[in-house]
């Protein structure tokens, strides 16, 4: 069966008619193709497919885009602005944490709802965060430093205008 | 997934009954994180998909007038597990909910479809069965109240009738302040169904101590072990090798990928002493 869903994906709205039974994950990629959101497993164990809907990290594989309805989903082609990369992008880049890159988009947005939650995490409270992203060429010591690198970056720029103003 | 699959969402219980109702192969929907790959995998096969995320009162966490807590169906893990209320007076909860999945899966996956799925492996019911709570459930027939003590009936069996709906889980103001360690064992810290699950729970608001031993992935269903828990509040923590062959007795565990009987067996003794003698 078929229904018309409305939702804001990366800011804009789509308006379109889905089969009930397409995920948000197939949505993405074959409707906006937005292939930047990876399928891996498809049953919601290896995160590749993470987006932010309604601000929430989720497995897209494991939500229905009929379930997404009236939402707001931020897919990682959503994170850049004016063709500038996000801070986690750039220390993702700036610490060597891209071997394939199959599960960097689905590390990426995992870290970006993490440091909204928590701008100053610690090492474990990463890596427990990051449990549900798995990166099959095992680079998980340079994705930890980059989300680490990532946080301190934003944190200075947030406190940039105190100094400043002090 | 059947092609001719229909999503429906009411914006009541009562509508959502009324639709469950009026379709014998419907099937209530919440997170989804268990039925999605379950329907993925030809394992359930529903004609309709009742969405009940988009009802107002199951998505509340409200206290109750005996100083407990009600925890919508459709509320969250992830919301669940930072909850003050939860952190406060039934941290127990808490430590269990952290151990399920990984934290994205948490801020999809519920509470309520978490028992409702009722794998033999829930962490979370584990802390349920321990602190005491009721699940209240409506149909077309009315409304009821199921103690998580005969709710859980086999791997994926539960007392829930057909048509019924859990509207919410009601821990009791008496099971709050019971401090304690859920000790799990996995082949990975995350996104992986425990091998064996311990909790044990103290409350020292009361002469004697009160005590509280659950277990998972050692049985059909989650379990909770009468027999150490009164030993222990007999005798107090000098018991915690009596409680962890009371316990040992009370676990059925299988060989399965993730361990076998004997080794499941044997760890259930362990963590029990372990955490008897941490909480002394």
């Amino acid at each position: 069966m078929r229904k018309t869903i409305t939702l804001e994906v990366n800011g804009a709205s789509e308006t379109e008619e889905v089969e009930v039974g397409m995920t948000l994950l197939r949505f993405l990629r074959d409707r906006l193709d937005l292939t930047g959101t990876k399928e891996g497993c498809n049953e919601g164990e290896c995160g590749s497919c993470m987006v932010l809907l309604d601000g929430r990290p989720v497995n897209s594989c494991l939500v229905l885009a009929v379930e997404a309805g009236g939402g707001k989903v931020t897919t990682i082609e959503g994170l850049s602005k004016d063709g500038a990369l996000h801070p986690i992008q750039e220390a993702f880049l700036a610490h060597a944490s891209i071997q394939c890159g199959f599960c960097t988009p689905g590390m990426v947005v995992t870290a970006v709802a993490l440091l909204r939650q928590n701008p100053d995490p610690s090492e474990e409270e990463i890596r427990s965060a990051l449990a549900g992203n798995l990166c099959r060429c095992t680079g998980y010591r340079q994705i930890v430093d980059a989300v680490r690198g990532a946080a301190a970056a934003m944190r200075a720029k947030a406190a940039a205008p105190l100094a400043v103003s002090a | 997934m059947r092609s001719d699959l229909d999503y429906l969402v009411p914006s009541s219980v009562e509508e959502a009954v009324a639709l469950r109702a009026a379709s014998a192969g419907a099937a209530y929907l919440l997170g989804g994180t268990d039925l999605l790959p379950q329907m993925r995998a030809g394992r359930k096969a529903p004609g309709q998909l009742i969405d009940l995320k988009r009802i107002p009162p199951l998505r509340e966490i409200r206290e109750t007038a005996d100083g407990g807590l009600s925890i919508g169906a459709a509320v969250v893990m992830a919301d669940v597990e930072v909850h003050p209320a939860v952190l406060g007076r039934f941290p127990l909860l808490a430590e269990c909910i952290r151990t399920v999945g990984a934290w994205p899966l948490r801020q999809r996956a519920t509470l309520g479809g978490n028992v409702c799925n009722a794998s033999p492996a829930a962490d979370a019911a584990v802390a349920l069965l321990a602190l005491d709570a009721a699940f209240h459930v409506v149909s077309a027939e009315g409304r009821r109240s199921i103690p998580a003590g005969s709710f859980f009936r086999g791997p994926g069996q539960t007392a829930l009738l057909p048509g019924e709906l859990l509207t919410d889980l009601v821990l009791p103001g008496g099971a709050a302040g019971f401090r304690g360690r859920y000790l799990r064992l996995s082949r990975r810290k995350g996104m992986d169904l425990a091998t064996v699950g311990v909790l044990v729970g103290k409350s020292s608001g009361t002469a004697p101590d009160r005590w509280r031993i659950g277990l998972a992935a050692v049985a059909p269903t989650p379990l909770r072990v009468a027999a150490a828990e009164e030993r222990l509040e007999a005798k107090g923590a000098a018991a915690a090798e009596e409680a962890a062959a009371l316990a040992v007795a009370a676990c059925r565990p299988i060989s399965d990928l993730r361990g076998s009987a004997e080794y499941r067996r044997d760890m259930v003794g362990v963590l029990v002493r372990r955490g008897v003698v941490e909480l002394g």
